[in-house]
């Protein structure tokens, strides 16, 4: 290997440090109120001046936080609640998805479904669920058909809008290389509309957690919400915080994995550099 | 070896762009004729209606008067036998270069990998297969979508003002690219431009065009030999001739508007 490509590599090592331990001093500064406002919090706590029973402390969060682990609790409240997030989501995404591509496409189906979708779209899901509980009852129905409904909507408005970005000159060429009804919609809407329907895919994932919180709150006996209801009505603070926590870290993760998503089938974008 | 056939025939197309409360009339009665294996230009101020002539030969645009044959068949719609390049590329950003070629064909079939190949190699983007269009300059986008245009193998390649927006490097690189290929594969070209020098440079025949309405003025038929020589007298001969034409506006024009 020559000096020159040695001395390159080495330059590039350098550039590579220098960026990690850039994308490690920002971590490190970002962390820095988080960890201030713990400690702060343990203190007073310990000191006596936060009242533990509104303000329990962060260990002993954590150490509820492995009880309710090691219990097994956590995993089964953790795993209702997940099964109806996911089934909510699933079916709210499904039908946001579906009528979102029947509107994107037609213009008479926009002008015969849209305005009223628009308008449900308007009330707000908190006002609907007492309805829902009246019709479906306390059980399981009630709670996935409130999810789904959270879920529909932003699936449904970004994929509709998504279609109608589809570019009229990419249209043409799709004409002039005759593609067929279906290869327009698979090979040219979809794909000009992906990045609208992730971004839908997000926020439908964001309100379907919103919604499984409203749900389990108002009436459950089983699930995360639940949970935190039911520590809420023995003062348990330090379990509503571990609840709190749950719900955070569930939202995070699949806000992630809908990035990883995205970086992976918008690399072609200008903006997504993989 | 084709024969002389008439691979396009338009016959007194006119077109009128509806407005509200304007009717502009861009087309007026329109006659031409384009053989098989021709290579025509089409030049003429802006306005003077070349590109729409170009949008109905390819049939996107259907609402028209008259008749346009290709072939022994009417154009109602587009086809595949009637290639057309964009002045911008148009290719696929969700797609790679080879992907982008390929379009609705399948690349797993092995004629079809082998033609898209082959054309990947012909347009010299070897190396570029698995490139975004955002990777890609100007030029080589626009000889990707060249080849998408050649693999399905047209009757006739539509071109409006393809290299139009290259800078003047890339722009001769090209047009002596389209030469080969025309040479090569004997593929009908209408071209449509605003650079008398490329249309001396590349067409047999040269069709200007008159703007408001717009009506053909001269049919200029370029009997050089290729490859041209831009320098060459001949060469000059033929710009002061066509300019001549582009130049002479008769004074009536005002009146043709109803």
């Amino acid at each position: 290997m020559s000096t020159q490509t040695v001395a390159q590599n080495k330059h590039l090592v350098l550039r590579e440090t220098t960026k990690q331990s850039k994308l490690a001093k920002s971590a490190l500064r970002g962390s820095v109120l988080p960890v201030v406002v713990l400690i702060a919090w343990q203190a007073l706590g310990s000191v006596g001046i936060l009242p533990a029973q509104l303000f329990s402390s962060p260990l002993l969060i954590v150490m509820t936080f492995i009880d309710l682990v090691q219990s097994g609790e956590m995993g089964m409240h953790l795993q209702i609640s997940l099964t109806r997030a996911f089934l909510g989501f699933a079916l709210g995404g499904f039908l946001g998805l579906l009528f979102g591509v029947i509107v994107g496409m037609r213009k008479k189906s926009e002008e015969y479904l849209n305005p009223s979708i628009q308008m449900l779209r308007t009330v707000p899901l908190l006002a609907i669920t007492p309805l829902f509980i009246m019709w479906f009852g306390f059980g399981e129905l009630s709670k996935v058909l409130l999810i789904a409904l959270g879920a529909f909507f932003p699936l449904y408005l970004q994929t509709f809008l998504g279609l109608r970005n589809v570019d009229k000159k990419l249209y043409d060429v799709a004409l002039i290389l005759e593609f067929s009804r279906r290869e327009q919609i698979t090979k040219l809407m979809i794909p000009a509309a992906l990045p609208n329907i992730l971004l839908g895919i997000r926020l439908a994932l964001s309100a379907a957690w919103m919604c499984l919180v409203v749900a389990e709150l108002l009436g459950a006996d089983r699930g995360v919400g639940f949970m935190i209801q039911d520590a809420r009505s023995f003062m348990q603070t330090d379990v509503v915080f571990v609840g709190i926590i749950i719900f955070a870290l569930a939202g995070k993760i699949s806000d992630s994995f809908v990035r990883f998503l995205e970086n992976h089938l918008l690399k072609w974008q200008d903006s997504f550099k993989a | 070896m084709r024969g002389l056939v008439a691979t396009l025939e338009i016959n007194q197309v006119s077109k009128t762009f509806k407005n509200e409360n304007e009717s502009v009339h861009v087309l007026d009665h329109l006659n031409l004729t384009v053989n098989n294996g021709e290579f025509v230009t089409i030049i003429g101020p802006s306005g003077c209606g070349k590109s729409t002539l170009l949008k109905l030969i390819a049939g996107l645009d259907s609402d028209f008067d008259g008749t346009i044959m290709a072939g022994d068949l009417k154009v109602s719609a587009p086809s595949k036998d009637r290639g057309f390049i964009f002045q911008e590329h148009r290719l696929f950003p969700w797609l790679n270069v080879e992907k982008n070629i390929a379009g609705n064909l399948p690349l797993k079939k092995p004629d079809i990998r082998k033609r898209v190949d082959d054309l990947i190699s012909l347009v010299k983007l070897k190396g570029f297969e698995k490139a975004y269009p955002r990777q890609l300059s100007g030029g080589m986008s626009q000889r990707v979508a060249i080849a998408r245009a050649l693999l399905r193998n047209p009757e006739v390649l539509l071109l409006d003002e393809p290299f139009g927006a290259l800078d003047a490097f890339t722009r001769t690189h090209l047009q002596e690219a389209l030469l080969e290929i025309w040479e090569r594969n004997k593929t009908t070209m209408v071209l449509v431009t605003h650079d008398i020098d490329e249309s001396i440079f590349l067409s047999r025949k040269v069709v200007v065009m008159d703007a408001k309405p717009g009506r053909i003025k001269a049919i200029v038929p370029i009997d050089l030999p290729y490859p041209r020589t831009r320098t060459s007298k001949a060469f000059q001969e033929f710009r002061s001739v066509i300019l001549t034409q582009l130049e002479h506006h008769p004074a009536e024009v005002e009146d043709w508007s109803i």
